[in-house]
């Protein structure tokens, strides 16, 4: 199981950073998007993955690592997921923007400042 | 009770921002506000330097809770002088924005956000929580984000684009790093994943989360191939968030550089220190060339931070006590130095109406005191005697000459010869040469009181530091001590959490 979800979050990666790499703007939101979602699932998954088995106890039983989840990365994922979904929306106000005041989506265009 | 002090640097910065939040259209009371919160965290920040000069370590259980399990804030030496210096940048900033910031921006809540970007600046410097650094970063990050287009000019904007994306990515690495590192030894409390790295047998897994935090740190304070954000963007900025920018926020990440390389991977670091060193060199050198090669002060500035970034780099890698004293005391005089010459480069850029340095010239007759404010920082950052450059410089090479790397003393000297270059072109452009009548006058900005108190305020403490050098480098070596014998930092975070649970037990 766990190999499963460690390839899959590498293809999200992959495929964010291909996304970033893009010369369209639209594809390099796409790409953040997909980084942000495959750093979540990283996050979530430090803590091993199981089903079933909740994070909270009764306090009454001995916890351990076969009765329980680590709560840890549940709450850490719920955090990155809110920062995570601020940051989108601010990129994608910010490029709209950039869209409409340079009237280009080409990242190539935007060169004017590098010199 | 003294512990409380530690919430100050983040509490001050937020109520001020709350409430400029809804004063958004009283310029004047926002800007009442954002001095009396500049001078609030000055004051915070002594009182925390006294305390910790008196107690070593201080330590908060924000919430109550224990420290490998809560959150804890945590003074040491290292953390006092960061939130000192950056809160006399902050002050200053605040103070030239005053009637340089015009009051639409005011109601677009520039003044909110500066506070926003002081409170997360502030929280990552006093964090012992690795997950709550991050957290900070984006505190800090979005702020930046908005400031950094809030006048929406086109460059702006295309900058913003660039320094957005970058900035994103490296947080995404930063928090891959801290999964993969909470996988790994089961905590966030940096004393006490200090200590799980420590009992661990296969100490190797390591390695993975140094690479992710060398590159997210990495790409935040600018080192060798990952800077190409940074003279793409600052440039564009307006005078005081340039300043504040340029002061503080590459710094956090060569902060965060000192913290966990010292506690997580301390004498495990013997290849990461040698690639940083080479990575340092790099950035010393590219960056000065950079800044040769440029003929806009704002562009020439910009580049410096890069090279100035490689010396505290340098002074980090080699990694001993004398040298990370070198790196502390190296960062406040580049800290208050680089902030000043944003302000002062400002002052001069809005006299002339351009930062291009060819349009530009005899400053020096009409306006003979901006050239001293000039001077003092621009010697300083190049190195001369007596000023505070000086004193920074020579403990860095004298550090390298210690631990018997002399090419990078070399290289040292050398780049402090082309910084000084870059100076003395600024200088002979702007105040010197006669200027050219040519083509039609732009319209120039008079300077007001306000900008050369911020700017006075900075060159003061320049001269403090140049002159009385000694008391500030024993407050580095201190630092240096506690940063090199993590052990008692460890000791103290996570004594504070058995005397709590002790506590809890009782009651």
């Amino acid at each position: 199981m766990e190999a499963f979800y460690a390839i899959l979050i590498g293809i999200l990666f992959a495929g964010g950073i291909y996304g970033i790499l893009r010369r369209s703007m639209v594809r390099v939101i796409v790409g953040i998007i997909l980084l942000s979602q495959s750093i979540n699932l990283l996050v979530f998954f430090s803590g091993g993955a199981n089903r079933g088995k909740p994070a909270i106890m009764d306090g009454e039983t001995a916890p351990s690592f076969s009765t329980m989840a680590d709560p840890l990365p549940q709450a850490l994922v719920l955090t990155a997921i809110v920062i995570g979904f601020g940051l989108i929306a601010f990129v994608i106000v910010l490029f709209q923007r950039v869209f409409s005041r340079l009237q280009t989506d080409d990242t190539q265009e935007l060169f004017k400042t590098d010199s | 009770m003294t512990e409380n002090l530690l919430i100050l640097p983040i509490l001050i910065p937020l109520a001020c921002a709350v409430f400029c939040i809804f004063l958004r259209n009283q310029s004047r009371v926002q800007n009442g506000i954002a001095i009396l919160g500049g001078g609030g965290l000055c004051l915070a920040a002594a009182l925390i330097v006294k305390a910790v000069i008196d107690r070593q370590i201080l330590v908060l259980d924000v919430g109550a809770w224990g420290a490998p399990w809560g959150i804890v804030l945590v003074a040491d030496y290292l953390t006092a002088a960061m939130l000192a210096v950056s809160s006399v940048v902050a002050l200053a900033s605040v103070i030239y924005a005053i009637h340089t910031i015009s009051d639409t921006e005011k109601k677009l809540y520039y003044v909110p956000l500066i506070n926003f970007l002081m409170m997360g600046v502030n929280g990552a410097f006093l964090t012992g929580d690795l997950f709550n650094l991050y957290v900070w970063f984006e505190v800090m990050l979005i702020a930046s984000f908005v400031l950094m287009i809030l006048q929406g000019k086109r460059s702006q904007l295309e900058a913003g684009f660039k320094y957005v994306t970058i900035n994103i990515f490296s947080s995404f690495i930063f928090l891959a790093g801290i999964g993969i590192l909470y996988g790994k030894t089961g905590t966030l409390n940096m004393a006490h994943i200090a200590v799980a790295i420590e009992q661990s047998e296969n100490a190797e897994f390591i390695n993975s989360t140094i690479v992710l935090l060398l590159v997210a740190f990495g790409i935040k304070s600018a080192i060798f191939p990952l800077f190409f954000w940074l003279p793409a963007s600052y440039h564009t900025l307006p005078g005081p968030v340039a300043a504040l920018f340029a002061g503080l926020l590459t710094k956090v990440g060569v902060y965060s550089f000192m913290r966990t390389f010292t506690l997580f991977f301390g004498d495990k670091v013997e290849f990461f220190a040698s690639l940083l060193l080479i990575l340092g060199i790099l950035t010393m050198v590219t960056g000065v060339f950079g800044a040769a090669s440029k003929y806009d002060s704002n562009k020439i500035l910009s580049f410096h931070i890069i090279s100035q970034i490689g010396y505290i780099v340098v002074a980090m890698a080699l990694f001993t006590e004398f040298a990370l004293a070198a790196a502390l005391f190296y960062t406040v005089h580049h800290i208050l130095v680089k902030s000043n010459l944003f302000l002062v480069a400002d002052i001069f850029n809005r006299r002339f109406g351009t930062s291009d340095l060819k349009k530009m010239g005899s400053l020096y007759k009409t306006a003979p005191f901006l050239a001293l404010l000039f001077a003092i920082p621009a010697m300083s950052l190049g190195g001369i005697p007596p000023f505070s450059g000086f004193w920074a410089k020579l403990t860095v090479i004298w550090a390298a000459v210690e631990a018997e790397q002399l090419f990078a003393a070399v290289c040292a000297v050398l780049v402090g010869i082309l910084t000084l270059y870059s100076m003395v072109k600024i200088w002979a452009e702007v105040f010197w040469k006669a200027k050219e009548d040519s083509g039609p006058s732009i319209q120039s900005q008079k300077t007001h009181l306000t900008q050369y108190v911020a700017s006075i305020i900075l060159a003061l403490s320049t001269l403090w530091i140049s002159f009385h050098p000694q008391p500030l480098f024993d407050f580095s070596n201190q630092a240096a001590k506690q940063l090199s014998e993590p052990s008692k930092y460890i000791e103290t975070v996570l004594d504070q959490s058995t005397k709590e649970d002790r506590h809890e037990t009782h009651d």
